[in-house]
């Protein structure tokens, strides 16, 4: 079965976030002074391989602590779907 | 003769500044090390050098935390041996481990590529043996991604184990927000491990080896190398 | 499937084909072509790849010389020896429409292509400069493009870790909406490992590697030859990846260490068409491809689409029968998959397969070789004389001309540029033996040997409209001067054209001008044209840009002690200026952002006097006694003097300069601020001051002592009369303040 991972990566809330400030300070300009605060991150979508959805998010996990998250700065969540079935061709 | 290693990443653009700049200036006896080598030769010093080992893509020097070399190089600093990473070799130096902390985007999120001073805050380590206390240095930084973070917790760690080698100042030596070229910790340019054999640091002492690139401050990082393993050998 | 799109007329046309073209087509073919050859056609004869509008007056530029090994237009990049069996590649190239799209990808891809053109010659990049012109910096769109345009720049130059040494920016509305982008690269290699793109060699083996390809750029190169529309055109931009690049760079270097290739050729405008109908073509051979071995990174895509793909990043290479392995093993230490694709032929024919069916057939050299080539009508504009004939004398002569130097000082295309730079990686290779802004050019050194190169691009868009044959020669003149005040011998020149739409009489006149005062200029300084670009449609619904030139200029310093720069060294020295004093402001900064009057005669231009003013100051300098250069140019001679002054000021003391002019009856605000060309100033040690004066003599030009250096203050005094008055201090934070503040 093939699973489509969803992985968000952010910086940790106690992190400074310089591109997320500058874009906050961008919509104050532009007249949106109730956004409060606005955060960057990354998005990355995985698809595997796998025996089952639990299968799938242990290995989801550990690529997101081995791989794609720095933890001394950032945090990350992911949700898994099944893929849907391939078009053929 | 003193025996360096240069380790060399695909991505690696600095790696023959490094090696020009040993070659010519501190010790004849310099090599690459390409960065699938899961064997490296007998060294004393190795340098990770500047550039986007990866195209630092997903984060810097996350990637090249993975190559074989970098095994190689825990083991060596492990023995206590004398490693050196420079801008992308100080990231890929955090990201594996060696050193604590990660690097943020510059605050002003643009690329930053000019002379900066520097102060000498821990002089007692091999890098920095030949500096005396609180020197200045003129030495250029290059980099998008130099901005040192690291918790309070970690940060009182480093400062407990005198691991803050360099800090950002004015010529004067006055270390202030306005000489922060990118919004590092407490001014933070360089920072060693607890033992002092491994050191990283954003500015490139390479460039400023060489009198008829305007200045030589570069050369004293190296020349405390030699010093202090010609005094161990 | 779209190979059944039947060839109507309609479709003829979209291809940007006209029916002359489509009768040519019909008689080299013998048939009518497929929907596929139609695309192939239609980018190989676009005015991008084959100059059709602009290739009869090209060929009329200087293209040789003693020191030239490969001339311009035979491959990617001319050649040029510099002795000691070395010699060096570079190239200057537009890519303007796309960063008016998208500033950061159109900025980043136009370093990527001009990177590989050097590389492919089998040169070593070295260092990279930008020629950049936007509209004026209040304008919020114009702020976005040049921050992603420096920042396309800065991501793919740095990570690829070349250093961007130079070049140089001006901001004027003409440029707004259409901004240039003109990149260049030199390259340095040795005499033996020239590399061409050529095929040849039946039975070879055709390789493509890099990366994958996919549906970005389709059309990019007729998308480069039409004015710019709106929105419609936005999936043509490409995404750039430097560090492909330096896998590329660094695997096609070390396989040409290796006898194993033939030639070889980057996939830039028309992607995988181009390269291989003129490798072919320069090889006299044919070549067979099949698309569906190549690397795709979409599903579904039609022959059509993998032939006119621009995506970045791809070569072509022609491989050694026999030596196939060699090569994917150096493909493979740098982590790059190397496909056999195809291979050399009999005869003179590119055929295409895509599994197994053939879809193009057509001879390679009709493609390459036999575009159309159009001798375009040409009519003098009405503005010429009208502008050129303007009164000037009733324009009024401000009352604070200090304010007037503060004006100009902070206008953006003159002020500091250390914004755009500092974002740049100058230093690395630790070759930048002048820091960027310190000197009238970029100087590198070239490691293993004495020699160092001085760098430069000029053109100033508002002369060459004003006149255009003058403006042209004038680009040429400047960007010698500059590499001459560097203290470098004039080698060659490579040249982007930037007009707007060639098949506007007018528009097509300023070209022809332009090329002729081209011509005119590097005949007489010696050095040839050794290739470039031509970007025609740079216009907006205001109207064309100001023709726009620009002039990429490349000189030989023999020895490290010649290495001049601008600032001022020592309190004492004397102020020479070598050339005339002037006071004619026809066309200059001064009128334009002061009087804002765009007109007026530009002022006298004796291209013989220019050669003479540079051989005398190159003269001086290697007689060790200059120990400042600096040429007059936007702003005049003020602002030359006040940055003299501001760039030899150190952290610890303003440098400054007393100066006395008298020259009875002349408008004083002409003196100072109007730019006739063939004028340096230079500063020298005081007992220096008698041999100048007879070297000048000798060289047969004029010489005016201004004044010395002096600490702190900037005062200049006409016939006794203070007119300036500033401390440095000011000068410099004016100067440098203007372009970071604006874009903070």
């Amino acid at each position: 079965m093939n699973f489509v991972v969803d992985i968000v990566v952010t910086l940790k809330p106690s992190v400074l976030d310089p591109q997320g400030t500058t874009v906050k300070e961008a919509f104050h300009s532009m007249g949106y002074s109730k956004v409060d605060d606005v955060r960057m991150g990354k998005y990355m979508e995985v698809t595997i391989s796998a025996g089952s959805k639990e299968e799938a998010q242990g290995k989801a996990d550990e690529m997101c602590r081995k791989v794609l998250v720095n933890p001394v700065i950032e945090t990350y969540s992911f949700d898994i779907k099944e893929q849907e079935k391939q078009e053929v061709n | 003769m003193l025996r360096f290693g240069v380790v060399v990443f695909p991505g690696s653009n600095c790696d023959h500044d490094c090696y020009y700049a040993i070659k010519h200036f501190v010790s004849d006896k310099v090599e690459f090390i390409w960065h699938k080598s899961d064997k490296i030769n007998e060294l004393d010093c190795i340098v990770l050098p500047g550039g986007f080992s990866y195209g630092d893509y997903l984060r810097t020097g996350a990637i090249a935390r993975f190559s074989p070399v970098i095994e190689q190089v825990k083991r060596f600093a492990r023995q206590g041996k004398l490693v050196i990473g420079i801008c992308n070799g100080f990231q890929i130096l955090l990201e594996s481990g060696l050193l604590p902390g990660a690097m943020l985007r510059n605050r002003s999120l643009r690329f930053v590529c000019k002379y900066v001073s520097l102060k000498a805050v821990n002089t007692s380590i091999p890098f920095t043996c030949e500096i005396s206390k609180n020197d200045i240095l003129k030495i250029p930084v290059a980099h998008g991604e130099g901005n040192y973070y690291i918790d309070p917790q970690g940060f009182e760690e480093l400062k407990k184990n005198n691991q803050i080698v360099f800090r950002y100042c004015d010529a004067q030596g006055n270390i202030d927000d306005a000489s922060n070229p990118n919004g590092s910790v407490y001014n933070i340019a360089g920072i060693c491990s607890k033992e002092g054999n491994v050191l990283g640091m954003m500015p490139h002492p390479e460039r400023c080896c060489d009198a008829r690139l305007g200045s030589l401050d570069g050369l004293a990082v190296f020349q405390s190398i030699l010093k202090s393993l010609t005094l161990s050998h | 499937m779209m190979e059944d799109k039947k060839i109507t007329k309609e479709l003829v046309y979209e291809h940007g084909i006209t029916d002359g073209e489509y009768e040519k087509i019909l008689s080299i073919l013998g048939r009518e072509p497929s929907f596929t050859e139609l695309g192939v056609f239609s980018v190989m004869w676009s005015e991008h790849c084959s100059y059709k509008n602009s290739k009869y007056w090209l060929k009329k530029f200087p293209t040789t010389g003693p020191s030239i090994m490969v001339k311009a237009g035979d491959e990617n990049a001319g050649i040029i020896d510099i002795g000691d069996g070395l010699a060096v590649s570079f190239k200057i190239e537009s890519h303007n429409h796309p960063s008016a799209v998208e500033p950061f990808q159109g900025a980043a891809t136009g370093i990527g292509g001009i990177i590989r053109d050097i590389f492919t010659m089998g040169a070593r990049p070295i260092a990279l400069m930008d020629s950049l012109r936007f509209g004026k910096l209040s304008k919020p769109n114009v702020k976005r493009l040049l921050d992603g345009v420096v920042g396309g720049i800065s991501h793919y130059g740095n990570c690829i870790g070349l250093p961007t040494v130079g070049g140089e920016i001006y901001f004027d509305e003409t440029y707004e909406g259409n901004p240039l982008v003109n990149v260049f690269c030199l390259g340095i290699l040795k005499h033996e490992d020239i590399a061409l793109g050529c095929a040849r060699g039946i039975g070879n083996s055709v390789y493509y590697v890099g990366a994958a390809t996919g549906r970005d750029g389709i059309h990019g190169a007729t998308f480069a030859s039409e004015e710019l529309t709106d929105e419609d055109r936005r999936p043509s931009v490409q995404v750039g990846d430097p560090f492909m690049e330096k896998l590329l760079l660094e695997a096609c270097l070390e396989l040409l260490q290796t006898d194993a290739v033939v030639g070889i050729q980057d996939m830039g405008a028309a992607g995988l068409t181009c390269s291989t109908c003129e490798t072919a073509s320069r090889g006299n051979a044919g070549i067979e491809i099949h698309l569906d071995k190549i690397p795709q990174r979409e599903k579904k895509m039609s022959p059509y689409e993998i032939l006119l793909s621009e995506s970045q990043e791809r070569m072509l290479v022609i491989v050694k029968k026999g030596r196939e392995k060699e090569v994917e093993n150096i493909f493979k230490k740098w982590d790059l998959h190397a496909v056999n694709v195809g291979k050399v032929t009999d005869g003179n024919m590119m055929r295409v397969f895509f599994h197994g069916d053939m879809v193009v057939e057509i001879p390679a050299k009709s493609l390459a070789d036999d575009a159309p080539v159009y001798r375009r009508e040409y009519v003098e504009p009405e503005y010429f004389n009208r502008l050129k004939n303007m009164d000037l004398s009733g324009v009024k002569i401000p009352a604070d001309l200090s304010d007037c130097l503060k004006i100009l000082l902070s206008d953006p295309t003159i002020a500091d540029k250390s914004w755009v730079y500092e974002q740049y990686d100058y230093m690395v290779r630790t070759n930048t033996v002048v820091l960027p802004g310190k000197a009238d050019a970029s100087v590198i050194r070239l490691k293993k040997t004495d020699k160092l190169l001085a760098l430069k691009t000029d053109c100033n868009g508002r002369y060459c409209y004003l006149d255009p044959y003058q403006g042209a020669m004038a680009a040429v003149a400047e960007s010698a001067r500059n590499v001459v005040c560097c203290g470098a011998k004039p080698l060659a020149v490579t040249d982007c054209l930037n007009f707007g739409n060639p098949m506007k009489k007018e528009i097509f006149w300023q070209f022809k001008n332009c090329v002729e005062g081209i011509i005119k200029a590097c005949n007489k300084f010696e050095t040839p044209v050794t290739g470039g670009n031509v970007s025609f449609y740079n216009e907006t619904s205001n109207g064309a840009i100001d023709p726009t030139p620009v002039i990429g200029m490349v000189g030989l310093i023999d020895k490290e002690e010649y290495v001049t720069t601008s600032g001022y060294k020592n309190i004492g020295d004397t102020i020479v200026l070598l050339g005339p004093l002037d006071s004619s402001i026809g066309g200059s900064e001064y009128l334009s952002l002061i009087h804002n009057i765009k007109g007026g005669a530009l002022p006298e231009f004796d291209i013989d006097l220019e050669k003479r003013v540079q051989d005398c100051c190159l003269f001086l300098i290697k007689s060790g006694i200059i120990q400042s250069a600096h040429d007059i140019s936007e702003g005049g001679l003020a602002v030359s003097l006040s940055e003299s002054c501001i760039l030899g000021s150190g952290e610890k003391q303003f440098l400054g300069a007393s100066i006395e002019i008298s020259l009875l009856d002349e408008r004083i605000d002409g003196i100072l601020f109007g730019e006739r060309q063939s004028r340096i100033i230079i500063s020298i040690k005081p007992q220096d001051l008698e041999s100048v004066i007879a070297q000048a003599d000798t060289f047969g030009i004029p010489c005016t002592v201004l004044g010395k250096v002096v600490p702190d203050l900037l005062e200049i005094r006409y016939d006794g009369e203070t007119i300036i008055r500033e401390p440095v201090s000011g000068l410099s934070s004016v100067w440098n303040r203007e372009l970071a503040s604006s874009m903070a």
